[in-house]
């Protein structure tokens, strides 16, 4: 990739592509999809945390007048151990199966245990009630406490820990450690060594659409499926395999998604629709409600981590270690791997080890949140850094250049990295007025640094040059971050031609080659680069054409600024696209292009933020004051979906930090399902988040690409607990930073 | 020959060590010469781990080719939101 190059498109921002159709409510959600004579699907869920299914008796239900279809755990097929594939193995399709549709067992509450279709809404919500279960209540565990307790409940009396040799029957699903070094012999090289324990609490993504799908199953069972979520051959894989279809037999075709973050990679819904659809003969519709979707989706759980870091007088850091727990849910699961792998990962450490135990606990089985599992860790971390700062009365964000991983360093996961563009983005943050700015009473100031892998995986992409000369590339992503915009703007910049003249689809499973997910902060990497693959391939068949024309060797004809040309001749007229594009059928036949890849080469990212907090003393209310969010994007090709990203994640942290958990009662029920008892920051809480893109290019992206949708909410956890630490002089170890936690502890500072 | 580092739950499937000088100019060559060296070692790595040759994470490889000088570490796999 050349530094000089000159981009038309890339860096500039044109109006987003899929902006008049959500303001003017015309773009169609999950939930806005109907067919004739469609049903509607709904599902009974669990009243207890945890109890056996003595019986389920749906004798009423079926036989009241409207309902069409009642289907439980009997209706669906055997399990089976293969893991599900289509994200790299992380879902095991036997507890996907039954997540869906509870067997034996009911696991937490909210459980799905039984679904109905009916002619309305209501008539489904009345045959739920006529649904006669026996349960026979079982005792619990909601925490990492109870659950690793000796002697305490299991939830699968059959699971061992894996990692383990020889474990006996335990909810720790799985034991993983990493690291490198002798960390005792580090430890004994540090001048200073601060050993901390944190916890948070669960957490919704808190997507503003709830889950949504509409399905229609054939007799032949040809079946389509209309769905929102970050991945339409991810809900087509699981669905299929979880039901036993061959692929091919199941379209799904992508809604718009109002949110996803992690969340929507997952079915909840869908094979339950399809089965009913299936057993009714008629077209199933479901759309979980705001407080299923808190209590049955989602969440990323609570964690307990345990860190140490030895520092030299000097400020380096010596050794590091850490001892992580996670909760994953009924069947465990959680992110504790990645989140052993990215505590230590912005600093260069001679020892680190980490240590991650996965738990299970009698909650929803939990799922993928942005970064998933960096966030907590770097509360962690970056709170004992900010420590450290203070105890060798240095610069904290000194401190952290000191120390900070560059090209060639031993990351702790592991491999040595790659151009990174780390140190970049602390200076950037550094170097900006708002680290330097003054501070009312009151008011503190907190730093933190995050660090997110960023995922390449597998995209397809489709280009069809239109008789007009327009083009239309063909996604199976989902647009979630702009990609429509981002993906146009890259395709154009190959061709040559104007932003406007490109028009992006979000292509159905039978329309476009096998897709990964839009997640992973890998959409304009990893799709990008296959649309800039199938424009090559449109661009040499174009300079074919021409060369055809002109009776010469292709090799003569160049492409330039969306038209070819002769090479050493300025005389001759050039062909436009539009012309080659309308003479195509008298040339050859219409011209497309495909491309298909494994995308290789993804750019690690890094974000440092800047909290300015004000903290009444009186209430304990944190405001957040004022917020600068600094990035390496490697180039940002829409540079305002990339503030966005930063923008988002930066509030989505904010909310971790100060105000969302989830609240449960004794019994292990929800108490909070709803978005006025679980609050998350809406646009008056915050104040306008600044944000400073930094290039360092990622060598491996013809435009230097690195993803940019998850770091953002690696460092406000952090961040925001730092700014009340110098707002309070408490360092506050346990989230979120609700009033009363914030109150407690400037009462009692050692107790915080 | 490529310097090879397993994930520490493996090592002692492997000697007890973690890291393994290993002939082998691809991942799949990598896993054929782990695997008569230490039997089921393939079995316990392939399709489950991720790959980082001299720097670079492959999630899911198999014909990736490796330099004769490679740092190769199997290291978990991670998902994204």
């Amino acid at each position: 990739m050349s530094e000089e190059k000159k981009f038309r498109w890339v860096g500039t921002r044109p109006i987003r592509p899929d902006g008049i159709d959500k303001v003017t409510g015309r773009a169609n959600y999950g939930a806005d999809f109907a067919l004739p004579g469609m049903l509607w699907g709904k599902v009974l869920r669990s009243p207890h945390a945890h109890a056996r299914i003595v019986s389920i008796d749906t004798e009423k239900a079926r036989t009241l007048e409207g309902v069409r279809a009642v289907i439980t755990a009997q209706d669906l097929p055997d399990l089976f151990s293969e893991k599900a594939r289509a994200q790299g193995g992380h879902h095991d399709m036997n507890d996907l199966a039954q997540n869906v549709m509870a067997r034996g067992r009911v696991l937490y509450h909210g459980h799905a245990l039984a679904a109905v279709a009916a002619v309305s809404s209501e008539i489904a919500d009345r045959a739920l009630g006529l649904i006669e279960v026996e349960y026979e209540p079982l005792p619990h565990v909601l925490d990492i406490e109870a659950a690793t307790a000796e002697g305490g409940p299991l939830i699968h009396e059959d699971r061992v820990t894996q990692g383990v040799e020889a474990s006996g029957p335990s909810n720790i699903a799985k034991r993983v450690e990493m690291g490198h070094g002798d960390t005792e012999e580090g430890f004994a090289e540090a001048d200073i060594v601060i050993e901390r324990e944190f916890t948070t609490s669960p957490v919704h993504q808190g997507y503003i659409e709830p889950h949504a799908c509409l399905a229609q199953s054939a007799s032949d069972g040809r079946t389509t499926l209309w769905c929102s979520s970050q991945g339409h051959f991810a809900m087509r894989d699981y669905t299929a395999r979880l039901l036993g279809m061959d692929l091919s037999l199941l379209q799904v075709i992508p809604a718009e998604i109002g949110g996803g973050f992690g969340g929507k990679t997952t079915i909840y819904l869908e094979p339950l629709a399809v089965l009913l659809s299936r057993k009714a003969g008629r077209p199933v519709k479901m759309v979980m409600s705001r407080e299923e979707v808190f209590r049955a989706s989602g969440p990323v759980l609570g964690t307990r981590i345990k860190l140490k870091l030895g520092v030299r007088s000097d400020g380096v850091f010596t050794a590091g270690e850490a001892t992580l727990h996670y909760e994953g849910g009924a069947f465990g699961g959680s992110s504790v791997m990645a989140g052993c792998m990215t505590v230590f990962a912005p600093y260069a450490f001679p020892h680190v080890r980490s240590i991650g135990y996965d738990v299970m606990v009698n909650k929803p089985k939990g799922a993928a949140y942005r970064a998933p599992g960096a966030p907590m860790a770097a509360f962690a971390l970056e709170t004992v850094v900010d420590e450290v700062a203070a105890r060798l009365e240095v610069d904290p964000v000194d401190l952290r250049l000191r120390n900070a991983v560059k090209e060639g360093t031993l990351a702790s996961f592991g491999p040595r990295y790659k151009r990174i563009g780390c140190v970049e983005t602390l200076e950037a943050l550094r170097d900006h007025p708002h680290y330097s700015a003054p501070l009312a009473a009151n008011q503190g100031r907190g730093v933190a640094l995050g660090f997110w892998f960023n995922a390449g995986l597998q995209s397809s992409a489709g280009v069809n040059l239109n008789p007009d000369g327009t083009v239309t590339v063909l996604s199976g992503n989902p647009d979630i971050g702009g990609s429509r915009a981002s993906l146009a703007m890259m395709a154009a910049e190959e061709f040559g031609i104007h932003y406007d003249r490109v028009e992006v689809v979000v292509a159905d499973t039978h329309s476009i080659g096998y897709t990964d997910v839009t997640g992973g902060s890998r959409v304009t990497f990893a799709t990008g680069m296959a649309v800039i693959d199938a424009a090559a391939e449109v661009m040499r068949q174009l300079r074919e054409r021409a060369a055809a024309v002109w009776e010469v060797d292709a090799e003569k004809v160049l492409w330039v600024d969306g038209e070819a040309r002769l090479e050493g001749d300025d005389e001759r007229e050039p062909l436009s696209l539009e012309k080659l594009a309308r003479d195509a059928g008298r040339t050859g036949g219409p011209i497309s292009g495909r491309a298909a890849l494994t995308a290789r080469g993804v750019g690690m990212g890094f974000g440092a933020h800047i909290c300015d907090v004000e903290v009444d003393k009186e209430t304990g209310r944190v405001e957040v004051v004022r917020y600068t969010a600094v990035q390496d994007a490697g180039r940002a090709i829409h540079p305002s979906y990339v503030e966005g990203q930063m923008q988002g994640g930066a509030v989505q942290g904010i909310g971790w930090a100060l105000n969302e958990e989830y609240v449960f009662d004794a019994d292990g029920k929800l108490e909070n399902p709803g978005f006025l008892d679980y609050r998350i920051p809406v646009a008056s809480d915050v104040p306008m988040i600044d944000t400073v893109i930094v290039e360092v290019p990622n060598p491996n992206h013809p435009y230097g690409v690195r993803g940019v949708g998850e770091v953002p909410i690696v460092p406000p956890i952090p961040a925001v607990v730092n700014a009340v630490h110098a707002a309070t002089g408490v360092r506050y170890r346990d989230l979120p930073l609700s009033p009363p936690r914030v109150l407690k502890g400037m009462a009692t500072p050692d107790a915080a | 020959m490529a310097r090879v580092v397993l994930p520490q739950v493996l090592a002692e499937r492997a000697g007890g060590a973690t890291e393994h000088e290993v002939p082998g100019r691809s991942v799949r060559a990598l896993l054929a010469a782990l695997d008569e060296r230490f039997p089921g070692l393939a079995e316990a790595l392939s399709g489950k781990v991720a790959v980082a040759i001299d720097g670079e994470i492959h999630s899911d490889p198999l014909l990736e080719p490796v330099e004769e000088d490679s740092e190769v570490y199997f290291i978990p796999r991670v998902g994204g939101g």
